[in-house]
């Protein structure tokens, strides 16, 4: 037992969350929580548990202390009742202990707050009977969101998934990196994007007009793995770079046709033909993000050359350069990001003739470089707004990887070379 | 033009057979006739001398029409040949532009006639970019390529229905490597020939 708390107390978190307070030293930009998870019993129980501590170690908002050499006498509260050995945690430097117990479909969690000595909050959370399932293990995830929202104030990112591209086909991964799968997508589909319940993915095909399968927008449902078609083939026409709106009604997409390469907005419930929001006149304008509240979209264009962040209201008025802090030098800007908080846009840049990841305040301000080792693409962002998933060539290969960027800490996501054209569900509701 | 010269030639030979069977002043070695007459009792050795002369004339010139014909099939050929190369010549862009240079517009305009004196055929333009650039915006690119080459050659006269276009991005380069000579040989058009090919002919 040698666990130790590395950074010292900060500040006094005394976040309230329906009236909880926990006192720990909680600092969301330096300090992380130092938590104990008791082991579980019962079938699964330390799957449950490994599960559990992965998770609140990628999320970077807690110390995860071992506890696996414990003799399990001395975890017990060494007075009355079920208490747990709060002077033990306390001289191991945790803040909180995470007390889980097996009960009929599911887990009874309780949270104990060290230095109050007592129980601060209680939960139970239902569990599918398939154990190991891909639903099981996200009700796994949501009960390790929970417990983090009721430490620190904020919900966790573990119940959310990453759909990406690895060749030809589009795969869906856990935030962990398990419960790989490939969707049934339809022939050569590219440039995934979920919509905002998690339930959808919008898609591109690639093709040949004249063939039988030309390039079109599709839709698929995850639940019954059926796609249909949002865009229909156009005569030498590409699409790609969908995007759904905030609201889930509608998808922007960039089309590549004879006339230019342009943006456009369709409704989802058959709300008419698709309305062209750039002029572009001949020049590529694509990878659409809109902002939270849907008012404003960032695209990358080349309208004056070099490929640069435009941002525009979402009539495609008001058009704007975003990146023009060093405009002069016309550096190739693309992949744009809106943050959920709606506060930053991360994006590629060349540096040195590598990509890297930066990020930009969207009310005016300087960008960040979060990236320098290998060559950093395409970030797409947690619904936490602070973590994103990128590809990244920092192993050899191209692999997608998890940034935090508030510690700067990464995780490697996948283990399949190749992996690219990420992008970071929203939080996946219980099904 | 090698085709309506050996039609010219044939012709003449024709009609100079026809010329020594009319009129029999005609000195012997020349011209030859074609049939020799049937033998017959009043038969002489000049006469067969004369029969003999004629008959390896006739064969002569129809082993010097089968080369002719042969060079002229092989002239032909060398002739599709070079249409062909001159079809499917590549065009090259500058770094992240999809205009045409001025090196592009002559490539192209060597193909406007060949297209004009082909009217089955179709081409298909392929748009490709270097590996420098994101994904998504290098297919983009490369189909701005392929459409701004298209939109050249129906400027041009050639019907809207025979050029399909499509992009590649950076997927598929012809030069490896990571310089500037490499990037360069990659981002350009690529023409192929979805119709026509087998009886393509110089306009």
């Amino acid at each position: 037992m040698s666990a130790v708390l590395s950074v010292g107390a900060r500040a006094q978190d005394t976040t309230f969350v329906r009236g909880i307070t926990l006192v720990g030293n909680y600092d969301p930009l330096h300090d992380k929580v130092g938590i104990v998870v008791l082991p579980i019993t019962g079938a699964y129980g330390d799957s449950v548990r490994a599960i559990i501590q992965r998770d609140f170690d990628y999320s970077d908002r807690f110390t995860v202390i071992p506890i696996e050499d414990a003799d399990p006498s001395a975890l017990r509260g060494q007075t009355t009742g079920t208490g747990v050995n709060y002077p033990l945690f306390t001289r191991l430097n945790a803040s909180a202990v995470v007390q889980i117990t097996p009960v009929g479909n599911g887990l009874h969690v309780a949270l104990h707050d060290v230095a109050k000595a007592r129980v601060v909050n209680v939960g139970d959370f239902a569990l599918p009977a398939a154990g190991f399932s891909r639903d099981w293990r996200m009700a796994v995830h949501r009960t390790s969101d929970e417990i983090e929202r009721w430490v620190t104030g904020q919900r966790g990112i573990a119940a959310t998934r990453i759909a990406y591209m690895r060749g030809q086909s589009i795969r869906i991964v856990d935030s962990d990196g398990a419960q790989e799968i490939t969707v049934p997508t339809e022939e050569n589909g590219g440039s995934p994007a979920w919509n905002p319940s998690g339930t959808m993915l919008v898609y591109t095909t690639y093709g040949v007009s004249s063939s039988n399968v030309g390039s079109h927008v599709v839709l698929i449902d995850l639940s019954t793995g059926r796609s249909r078609t949002l865009v229909p083939p156009g005569r030498n026409t590409l699409y790609l770079t969908p995007i759904f709106s905030p609201d889930g009604n509608s998808v922007i997409y960039s089309r590549e046709g004879e006339n230019g390469s342009d943006l456009f907005s369709v409704s989802i419930n058959g709300g008419g033909p698709p309305h062209q929001l750039t002029a572009g006149r001949g020049t590529v304008n694509t990878n659409p993000t809109m902002s939270p509240d849907g008012r404003r979209i960032a695209f990358v264009s080349g309208r004056l050359g070099r490929p640069e962040l435009y941002i525009m209201d979402s009539d495609g008025t008001n058009v704007n350069v975003l990146t023009d802090y060093d405009f002069s030098e016309k550096n190739y800007r693309s992949d744009p990001d809106w943050s959920p908080d709606g506060r930053l846009v991360a994006y590629q840049e060349r540096l040195n003739d590598r990509f890297q990841i930066r990020t930009i305040p969207v009310r005016g301000g300087t960008p960040k470089q979060l990236t320098s080792e290998g060559e950093n693409e395409q970030p797409s962002w947690a619904p936490d707004a602070r973590h994103l998933v990128l590809t990244s060539t920092r192993s050899g290969v191209r692999q997608l990887w998890v940034l935090d960027t508030e510690s700067s800490r990464f995780r490697q996501l996948t283990k399949s070379a190749g992996s690219r054209l990420s992008s970071w569900s929203p939080r996946i509701a219980q099904p | 033009m090698t085709r309506t010269r050996r039609i010219a030639g044939l012709t003449m030979a024709v009609l100079s057979v026809v010329a020594a069977d009319a009129c029999h002043k005609a000195p012997a070695p020349q011209p030859a006739p074609v049939q020799p007459p049937a033998p017959g009792p009043n038969a002489d050795s000049i006469r067969r001398a004369q029969d003999e002369a004629a008959r390896r004339a006739a064969e002569e010139a129809a082993r010097r029409r089968a080369a002719d014909s042969a060079a002229a099939a092989a002239r032909n050929a060398a002739a599709a040949g070079s249409v062909r190369e001159t079809l499917t010549a590549a065009v090259h862009f500058d770094y992240d532009q999809s205009d045409l240079r001025a090196d592009d517009r002559a490539i192209l305009d060597a193909k406007i006639p060949i297209l004009q004196a082909n009217p089955t055929v179709k081409i298909r333009v392929a748009g490709h970019t270097d590996e420098r650039g994101s994904d998504e915006y290098n297919l983009a690119l490369g189909q701005r390529r392929a459409a701004t080459v298209k939109r050249y050659l129906v400027d041009h006269g050639i019907a809207d229905a025979r050029i399909e276009t499509i992009s590649y991005g950076e997927e598929r380069p012809i030069a490896q490597g990571s310089d500037e000579s490499a990037y360069a040989q990659n981002r350009r058009a690529e023409f192929e020939i979805t119709a026509g090919a087998q009886t393509l002919k110089a306009p």
